[in-house]
């Protein structure tokens, strides 16, 4: 069997055809397979949908109730049949909930990996390294620039700007569905324990994390709170309120965006941050590198971001690589390419 | 040098100037010596050693990566210290390339990113290692020398050494400031250490035990040193000043020079010549250091005077752009001084004396020193301040005669004024000869910094000249100040409603010659410049009137601006206006 006859790319998702579903299309389908609720991969209006109970839990968060017409939970390490093809969901490590599709038939296994990242990261299940004949990579990072460090050492710079600026507060902008709360617990774990305030946008999703059991300590909506206890404060929000009317009620804030985008200066200047932070939930260019490496995978497809840069890598190391034109990837959260702070938290165009 | 690096990181992105400071005298506070006096010297420019030209940063991560990635990140990145910074391989990475040459382990649980952790690391250079290594290191081991300090720092921390080396900080911070926040270090006034410096070496042990209260205040051993410039306040209301009360002068268009000669221990007088910024100029201009040899400190400008006759800026600035000092440039673009101050009298401080005083100290001391490349700033008399104001339209005719050239307008000084350091308020009044404006079309917008970055406030704007498909325009400087805030919000509006394309921040704007917003822009001057399409750069261009009015096709020609250049040295333009430049680097 080709490995295109078990996976065949589409411009609006990949599509198994033994198995008779889509991998996080970009359109309606009858059966969807979701590896993460970040809104450009889980859409709404799918007929069945197969996906982490996390995942399935905040795709109803924010779409309601009706968002598909039949759902159901799969577990990391549970192996499903789907027609001809049976499918197995291993961590992603990117957000809570995020998986990876092992996707096999007849002794050929590709892995659909989604989003991930293979760095630590307190409020979701580490990645798991799945061996396989073919490994289907995001590349949204995939330039050997890009380099993310330990997460903490950023957040050390921000606890750094906290005691040299005291009176000022520190707006964060953060996505809502994974980084925000990924950099609180980080916060947390620098020993912070003052309340820290979320925009209205984010409330939802991260008080979702606190039931899963993820400690956030004191959270405060910043709706209703007074100028006084603002300045001083660290406050999140998403990267498009920071440019908002919204804004404006901090008074002088050191501006801080969570963002692999933040690692290139041009970038981090477009938007107008004071402080960057670089901390991403993809992987970095030696993420990427080491684990397309480790998984064996002879042959390497390459959906959104820099696919060039880890083709030309992947094709210097003997692999099989080719880039796929998937469409639409990279709405919500970081993988979108282009100004980071302009971005809409849901697709909204800037 | 991690922790400068972060500190220079920091201040790159920071647009406040009290933040700044706040962020310097944090790290001068937490940072021993003697490091934090070499990085104190960092930002006041202070250092001097052999910078690392660009070709061998190339060479050096040539060898170290494949050369299309190497392009794809280049693209990418923009700027070639910042994309080596972030892809120099470091020893952790290499470590993970060898690592998969082995079978994958099946044993998913530790997480990959473990093998890029364990290993020791290089230990990272101090500034203080790097700066004292540098300037003793020849240039064949530079190479070899920078690649081991790359591969013990971290991102941040190559960029900043790679800034170091090219000799590019640029980060927004400049000597004056850096001062200050060392000298907040101590709750003393930044003048106090500007009068320090001269004396002081990096890094500056004695200054930091001094501001901590440590020892006594250094004493200045110097017999020539700098004495922080008196600046002037540009004009804001004549009618509410009395003319009694003022002297008045030309403004010259040449450099700001403090000339300073003092006895050495030796007996012998050392004679310095600084920029107003403190700057040691002297091996510039050994012709005008060899004509002071009267012990004392002047306050002038720095002009070319050819057969008796002061030369245009632009002739001056020939000989600021020749690094080499021939004879045959001495001979060419001879260095004359037009006092005005005298702070320093022999020995006698004269700085708390009256500006009126001071004046006949000078007098008394150019004819003592009796030197045709020393002269007198000639004053303007003037009764009333309608006669000044004549004065300042006709300078040939006002009392400059064939100088006028070189008048970029008029200076008054307050006859009681003290020679104060800084920018006191009501003591000096400088008097431009109004801008040149033209009519520019808007090209490209680009979002604006803090306050401001949520509007497009960056402008850039053009003129039409003859393309190869009929006229087009060019672009021919960048603005962003000059409106007010309501004609902020207007252009904002503007921007968003006509774009015609996106470039990240930047923003392609209409510009048709029916289409488009036409917007009149006030500058100082203008130069020849390479770096522009154009060939022309303006000085101190903004934004002075929205023309909601005119058609773009209406808006002014590259030829105008051409004229205004030729015309600037030798014809006063078709509005009686002269272009002005001023305030050029000196070398």
């Amino acid at each position: 069997m080709r490995p295109e006859d078990l996976l065949s790319p589409t411009p609006s998702g990949v599509c198994c055809k033994p198995g008779g579903f889509f991998i996080d299309p970009t359109r309606p389908v009858d059966k969807a397979v979701i590896t993460h609720g970040h809104s450009d991969h889980a859409r709404p209006g799918h007929g069945a949908v197969l996906a982490t109970q996390e995942t399935l839990d905040l795709m109803r968060l924010r779409y309601g109730d009706n968002f598909a017409g039949s759902t159901q939970a799969v577990h990391y390490g549970e192996t499903l049949t789907l027609g001809g093809a049976t499918v197995t969901f291993h961590p992603a490590g990117h957000v809570l909930g995020s998986a990876q599709v092992a996707v096999a038939c007849k002794g050929l296994k590709i892995v659909a990996s989604g989003d991930y990242k293979d760095a630590p990261d307190p409020t979701c299940a580490p990645f798991e390294l799945v061996p396989c004949d073919v490994f289907i990579t995001e590349a949204t990072f995939g330039l050997p620039v890009f380099r993310h460090g330990d997460a903490a050492d950023e957040v050390g710079k921000l606890m750094h700007s906290v005691m040299v600026f005291p009176d000022r507060a520190h707006l964060v902008g953060a996505y809502s569905l994974g980084k925000a709360q990924r950099v609180i617990a980080l916060i947390r774990r620098a020993g912070y324990d003052k309340p820290i305030y979320l925009h209205g946008a984010m409330e939802k999703i991260t008080h979702y994390y606190q039931e899963r059991g993820i400690d956030l300590g004191e959270l405060k909506p910043v709706r209703g709170a007074s100028k006084e206890e603002l300045s001083g404060a660290i406050a999140l929000c998403p990267p498009s309120a920071m440019q908002e009317l919204w804004a404006r009620r901090f008074p002088d804030p050191v501006t801080c965006f969570a963002s692999g985008w933040m690692r290139v200066r041009a970038r981090a200047r477009q938007g107008g941050v004071q402080l960057p932070l670089v901390i991403s939930d993809h992987a970095d260019w030696d993420g990427l590198t080491a684990t397309v490496a480790a998984t064996g995978a002879g042959e390497i497809w390459v959906t959104h971001g820099q696919e060039d840069a880890l083709v030309h890598w992947a094709k210097s190391r003997g692999l099989q690589a080719r880039p796929l034109a998937i469409v639409d990837y990279g709405d919500e959260d970081e993988a979108q390419p282009e100004l980071p702070l302009a971005s809409g938290e849901s697709g909204e165009a800037t | 040098m991690n922790d400068f690096a972060e500190l220079l990181d920091r201040l790159a992105y920071e647009p406040s100037r009290n933040n700044k400071l706040r962020l310097i005298a944090d790290y001068l506070r937490a940072t021993p010596d003697p490091e934090r006096g070499f990085a104190l010297a960092a930002l006041t420019g202070a250092l001097s050693f052999q910078h690392a030209k660009p070709g061998m940063i190339r060479t050096l991560i040539a060898e170290r990566t494949d050369p299309v990635l190497f392009e794809l990140s280049y693209d990418y990145v923009g700027d070639l210290s910042e994309t080596v910074a972030l892809m120099w391989p470091s020893p952790q990475a290499l470590r993970i390339f060898k690592s998969d040459a082995s079978p994958p382990t099946p044993d998913p649980s530790p997480p990959l990113a473990s093998l890029a952790e364990g290993g020791e690391k290089k230990r990272a250079p101090s500034l203080s290692e790097v700066i004292e290594t540098l300037s003793t290191l020849g240039k064949a081991q530079l190479p070899a020398q920078l690649a081991r300090w790359l591969d013990a720092l971290d991102e941040t921390g190559r960029w900043a050494l790679l800034k170091l080396v090219t000799g590019g900080l640029r980060i927004g911070v400049s000597a004056r400031l850096a001062k200050t926040a060392a000298a907040s270090l101590g709750g003393k006034e930044p003048n106090e250490v500007e009068i320090l410096w001269p004396g002081l070496v990096a890094p500056y042990i004695e200054l930091f035990a001094w501001l901590e209260g440590r020892a006594e205040k250094p004493t200045s051993s110097d017999p020539a040193p700098f004495r922080p410039a008196m600046l002037a306040h540009a004009l804001e209301d004549l009618a509410a000043l009395d003319p009694a009360a003022f002297i008045a002068e030309w403004k010259w268009d040449g450099i700001r020079v403090q000339a300073v000669t003092g006895a050495s221990d030796d007996g012998h007088n050392l004679t310095r010549l600084y920029s107003r910024t403190g700057e040691d100029v002297s091996k510039s201009f050994p012709d005008l250091v060899e004509a002071l040899r009267l012990p004392g400190a002047i306050d002038g400008e720095l002009l070319i005077v050819r057969d008796g006759r002061v030369q245009s800026f632009n002739v001056l600035q020939q000989r600021l752009n020749r690094k080499a000092v021939t004879p045959k440039l001495l001979q060419e673009f001879p260095a004359h001084l037009r006092a005005y101050d005298l702070l320093v009298d022999g020995t006698d401080d004269l700085r708390d004396l009256p500006f009126a005083e001071r004046r006949e100290r000078l007098e008394a001391f150019v004819k003592r020193l009796n030197d045709p490349r020393v002269d007198l700033s000639p004053l303007i008399g003037f009764e009333s301040w309608a006669a000044l104001t004549a004065a300042r339209a006709d300078p040939a005719t006002g009392g400059a005669g064939p100088d006028a050239e070189a008048v970029e307008g008029v200076m008054l000084k307050r006859r009681d004024a003290p020679y104060l350091p800084g920018r006191p308020k009501g003591q000096w009044w400088k008097w431009k000869r109004d801008p040149m404006n033209v009519d520019a079309v808007l090209m490209y917008a680009q979002r604006g910094h803090g306050k401001r970055s949520s509007y497009y406030s960056d402008y850039t704007f053009g003129v039409w000249t003859g393309g190869a498909t009929g006229d087009e325009l060019v672009p021919v400087g960048k603005a962003y100040f000059g409106f007010t805030d309501e004609e902020l919000h207007q252009i904002d509006r503007f921007v968003r409603n006509n774009t015609t394309e996106r470039f990240g921040p930047v923003r392609e704007v209409v510009h048709a010659p029916d289409k488009g917003l036409v917007l009149e822009v006030a500058f100082e001057g203008l130069q020849r410049s390479s770096r522009h399409k154009s060939g022309l750069a303006m000085r101190f261009p903004r934004i002075s009137r929205l023309r909601w009015d005119k058609p773009p096709r209406e808006a002014d020609r590259l030829e105008t601006l051409e004229r205004m250049l030729k015309n600037g040295d030798a014809l006063p333009s078709p509005s009686g206006e002269r272009v002005q430049s001023r305030r050029a680097k000196l070398p």
